[in-house]
C-alpha cells in the first residue's frame, strides 16, 4: 500500500504542471483584455503608459516567453501579483484558503453527520414516514440553487428571527484573533478567547448548513442504497442469531460493509462543496477563495485567476488521493500493489 | 423419548403477507428434539424448512406473521420479549447457516466476529480472555495456526473453513441446541464430509441437540437420529432414521430415498420426483402431494391425510402402513 502512495505522490508534480499550463493557457485564450483592468479609462489613450504597463506586468512579452518565466517564478512560490490588490497573489491566497478549508470542512462534517444518520435511519425504517421524510429532504437539498438557500435562510433565522448571525466570520464589532492556521475557530482558542471561539462557530453554522445540504442528501441517498442491500445480507442474520442487539447489527454490521462507498462519495463531494463555497462566500461575505475567484473574474485580474485555479486543482488532487487511501485503508479485500 | 423434550415445536405457522392476504409457507409444523439428539428435517429447497426454523428463534423475515408454540427447555419462545430472544440466541441455541461465503461479515476479521460471539454473552470477559476462547474454538474444529488465523478476513478462508468458523462461532458458548441450516449444501462433495465429520465430532463431544436440516435424505444416514420430512411446510412423515429408510410410510419420503445419488454405482441418470412443489398460497385441494404422487388415489384429491401413527413412525398418507402400500 505504501507503493501505492507514494506512485500517487511521485504522479503529482506532473498534474500540477498540467493544471498550471491548463490554467495559464485558458486565461490567455479569453477575450478580455488584462490592460483594461490595469490602466484607468482615461489613460488608455496614452501610449505612453499603456507601454509602460505592458512592460511592467510582462504583457509585452509572447505567450511561451510568458509561461516559462510564469512557471519559473512558481517554483520560488511566486504567483505574481494582482491586479486589483496590488498584493501578491501568493499571499492573498495563503490568506484566503484557510478561510475556504473552515467551511468547506465544516460543511462536510455537517453533510457527511447529517446525511449518513438520515441514510441509515431511511434504510432501517424504509417505507415508512421516516423514509419519505429522509427522501424529502435529500430532494430540496439537491434541487433548490445554493444562492437561493443561503439567502432565505439568512434571511429567515438572521434578519427575520435574530437567532443566528448576519454574514462574516465574527461579530463586526470583534477583532479577529492573530492569524495561526487561518481556521477561524481554531485561532480563536489559540488566543485563549473561548467566547470568540464561540462567536465563529455561530457563524460558521449556517453557511456550512447551506454548502452541506445539497452533499447531505446525495449521502444520505447512497448510505440508503448501500444500507437497504447489506441489510438483507445473510452476515446480518448471523449477527442477530449470535444474540447481537438491532444497534450493534446496524452500526457495527452493516454500516461498516458501507463505509468504502460512503467515504468514496464524501470524498468526492469535495469538488461540489470547493465550486459550491464560491456563491456561499458570496453571500455571507465570506472571505474565502470562492469570493476572491469572483472578484478576480469580475476585474480580470489575470494573476489571481491563474493563482484561484492552480491552488484550487491542487487542494483537489490532494482530497483525491486522500480518498483513495482511505478506499484502501477501509476495504479489506483490496490492497493496491 | 424423555419426558421433557429440550425444544419443541408444535402446530408452528409462518405466513407471508400478499395483496391484503396471508399465504402459509410453513403450515403447522410439528417437532421436537430431545437433549443431545440429531433430529434431521429433510424437504426439496421451498418447502419451509429454513423459514420455519428461522421463526422459532424470532429470526422470521420481516412482515412475516408466526403463530404457534415454541418451546425451549420449558420456556415459550414465541411472543417472548426480544430481549429475552437475543440472550438465548447465540448462547443456548445457535444457528449456523448454508452458505459460509455470506454468513461472515467480509469486513471483520475471523477473530472479531468469533470474540464477539463470545462477548455477547460474557460481557465481563477481558478482550484477551475471550482472544484465548477463540483460539480454543478454532482447535475444536482443527482449524490450524489458529493465531495467524484470527487475523485473516472471511476471502482469505476457503468455503470448507470458512464453515468451520461457522461452527466454532456457533458453539463458543456452549449451546444446548444447535441448528444447522443445511451447512454442506455450498460445499463441495469432498469437503461437505469433512465438515459432516467436525459436526458429528462436536455433536457427540458437547452433548448438543442438533437439527440438521438438508434437501439430501442421504446426508440424515449416518449422522441422524429421528428424521422429519416437510413438504410444503408440513412434516409428512417423521420415524427413527433406520425405521424411515427400512419403511418410508409416505411416497414424497420414498421419492427422496430413491433420488439419493449412489456413490457406488457409476448411475448417468439420477433418479428425481417429477414436478415442483406447489408455489407459496397455491395449494391443490385434497393431500398437497397429490398431483405428483404415483400412487395418488381418488380421496387425495379430495381430502387432507392426517397423520397415521405406527410405532413411533408417522406419515400423513391415506395409504401409510396400509397393506396395499406395495403398489407404490
Ligand atoms: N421474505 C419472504 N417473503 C415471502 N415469501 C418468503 C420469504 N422468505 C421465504 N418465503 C417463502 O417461504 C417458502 C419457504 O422458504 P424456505 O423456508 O426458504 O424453504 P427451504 O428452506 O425449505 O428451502 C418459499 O416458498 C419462499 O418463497
Ligand atoms: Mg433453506
Amino acid at each position: 500500500m505504501t507503493r501505492y502512495i507514494l506512485r500517487r505522490l511521485i504522479a503529482m508534480p506532473f498534474l500540477v504542471l498540467g493544471i498550471v499550463t491548463l490554467a495559464f493557457l485558458l486565461t490567455s485564450v479569453t477575450k478580455g483584455d488584462p490592460l483594461t483592468a490595469i490602466v484607468s479609462d482615461r489613460q488608455m489613450n496614452n501610449p505612453e503608459v499603456v507601454a509602460a504597463a505592458k512592460a511592467r506586468w510582462g504583457l509585452d512579452r509572447s505567450l511561451p516567453e510568458r509561461y516559462v518565466i510564469y512557471v519559473g517564478n512558481l517554483l520560488s512560490g511566486d504567483m505574481g501579483t494582482s491586479f486589483i490588490t496590488r498584493r501578491p497573489v501568493a499571499q492573498d491566497v495563503l490568506y484566503r484558503l484557510p478561510a475556504t478549508m473552515e467551511l468547506v470542512v465544516a460543511a462536510m462534517i455537517v453533510g457527511a453527520t447529517i446525511g449518513i444518520s438520515l441514510g441509515v435511519l431511511a434504510a432501517y425504517f424504509r417505507n415508512t414516514a421516516i423514509d419519505h421524510g429522509a427522501r424529502l429532504f435529500a430532494l430540496f437539498g439537491s434541487s433548490i440553487p445554493v444562492f437561493w438557500l443561503g439567502l432565505a435562510l439568512l434571511y429567515v433565522f438572521s434578519v427575520q428571527w435574530g437567532i443566528l448571525p448576519g454574514p462574516g466570520r465574527l461579530d463586526a464589532r470583534a477583532t479577529a484573533p492573530p492569524m495561526v492556521t487561518g481556521f477561524m475557530t481554531i485561532d480563536t482558542l489559540f488566543a485563549g478567547d473561548f467566547r470568540l471561539f464561540l462567536d465563529a462557530l455561530w457563524h460558521l453554522l449556517l453557511p456550512a448548513f447551506v454548502l452541506g445540504w445539497a452533499v447531505a442528501g446525495t449521502i444520505s441517498r447512497l448510505v440508503r442504497a448501500n444500507m437497504v442491500e447489506v441489510l438483507s445480507r445473510e452476515f446480518i442474520l448471523t449477527a442477530r442469531a449470535k444474540g447481537a442487539g438491532e444497534f450493534r447489527v446496524v452500526i457495527r454490521h452493516a454500516l461498516r460493509n458501507t463505509l468504502v462507498p460512503t467515504l468514496t462519495v464524501i470524498g468526492y463531494s469535495f469538488a461540489y462543496l470547493l465550486t459550491g463555497a464560491v456563491l456561499t462566500e458570496t453571500i455571507f461575505s465570506w472571505p474565502g477563495m470562492g469570493s476572491y475567484a469572483v472578484e478576480a473574474a469580475r476585474g480580470l485580474d489575470f494573476p489571481a485567476i491563474i493563482g484561484v485555479t492552480i491552488v484550487g486543482g491542487i487542494v483537489f488532487l490532494f482530497t483525491n488521493l486522500l480518498t483513495d487511501v482511505a478506499y484502501v485503508v477501509a476495504n479489506p479485500r483490496v490492497r493496491l500493489g | 423419548m424423555s419426558a421433557s423434550p429440550l425444544f419443541e415445536v408444535r402446530d408452528l405457522r409462518v405466513a407471508f403477507g400478499r395483496n391484503g392476504t396471508y399465504a402459509e409457507a410453513v403450515r403447522g409444523i410439528s417437532l421436537h428434539v430431545d437433549p443431545g439428539e440429531v433430529l434431521g428435517i429433510v424437504g426439496e429447497s421451498g418447502s419451509g424448512k429454513s423459514v420455519g426454523m428461522l421463526a422459532a428463534l424470532g429470526l422470521q423475515p420481516e412482515g412475516a406473521r408466526v403463530t404457534g408454540s415454541v418451546r425451549f427447555d420449558g420456556r415459550e419462545l414465541v411472543g417472548l420479549p426480544r430481549r429475552e430472544l437475543r440472550k438465548l440466541r447465540g448462547s443456548r441455541i445457535a444457528m449456523i447457516f448454508q452458505d459460509p461465503l455470506s454468513s461472515l461479515n467480509p469486513v471483520m476479521t475471523v477473530g472479531e466476529q468469533i470474540i464477539e460471539a463470545v462477548r455477547l454473552h460474557n460481557p465481563d470477559m477481558s478482550r484477551h480472555a475471550a482472544a484465548d476462547r477463540a483460539r480454543d474454538l478454532l482447535a475444536l474444529v482443527a482449524i490450524p495456526q489458529p493465531d495467524r488465523r484470527l487475523a485473516q478476513y472471511p476471502h482469505e478462508f476457503s468455503g470448507g473453513m470458512r464453515q468451520r468458523v461457522m461452527i466454532a462461532m456457533a458453539v463458543a458458548n456452549d449451546p444446548d441446541l444447535l441448528i444447522a441450516d443445511e451447512p454442506t449444501t455450498a460445499l463441495d462433495v469432498t469437503v461437505q464430509a469433512q465438515i459432516m465429520e467436525v459436526l458429528a465430532e462436536l455433536q457427540a463431544r458437547l452433548k448438543l441437540g442438533l437439527i440438521l436440516i438438508t434437501h439430501d435424505l442421504g446426508v440424515l444416514a449416518g449422522h441422524a437420529d429421528r428424521v422429519a420430512v416437510v413438504y410444503a411446510g408440513q412434516v409428512v412423515e417423521q420415524a427413527g432414521v433406520d425405521d424411515l429408510f427400512a419403511r418410508p410410510g409416505h411416497p414424497y419420503t420414498r421419492g427422496l430415498i430413491a433420488s439419493i445419488p449412489d456413490m457406488t454405482v457409476q448411475n448417468d441418470r439420477l433418479f428425481s420426483i417429477d414436478g415442483t412443489p406447489p408455489a407459496l398460497g397455491q395449494l391443490p385441494a385434497g393431500c398437497a402431494f397429490h398431483p405428483r404422487c404415483i400412487a395418488a388415489g381418488e380421496i387425495c384429491r379430495r381430502e387432507a391425510p392426517s397423520m397415521r401413527e405406527e410405532g413411533g413412525h408417522a406419515a400423513a398418507c391415506h395409504f401409510a402402513f396400509a397393506p396395499s402400500e406395495t403398489i407404490a
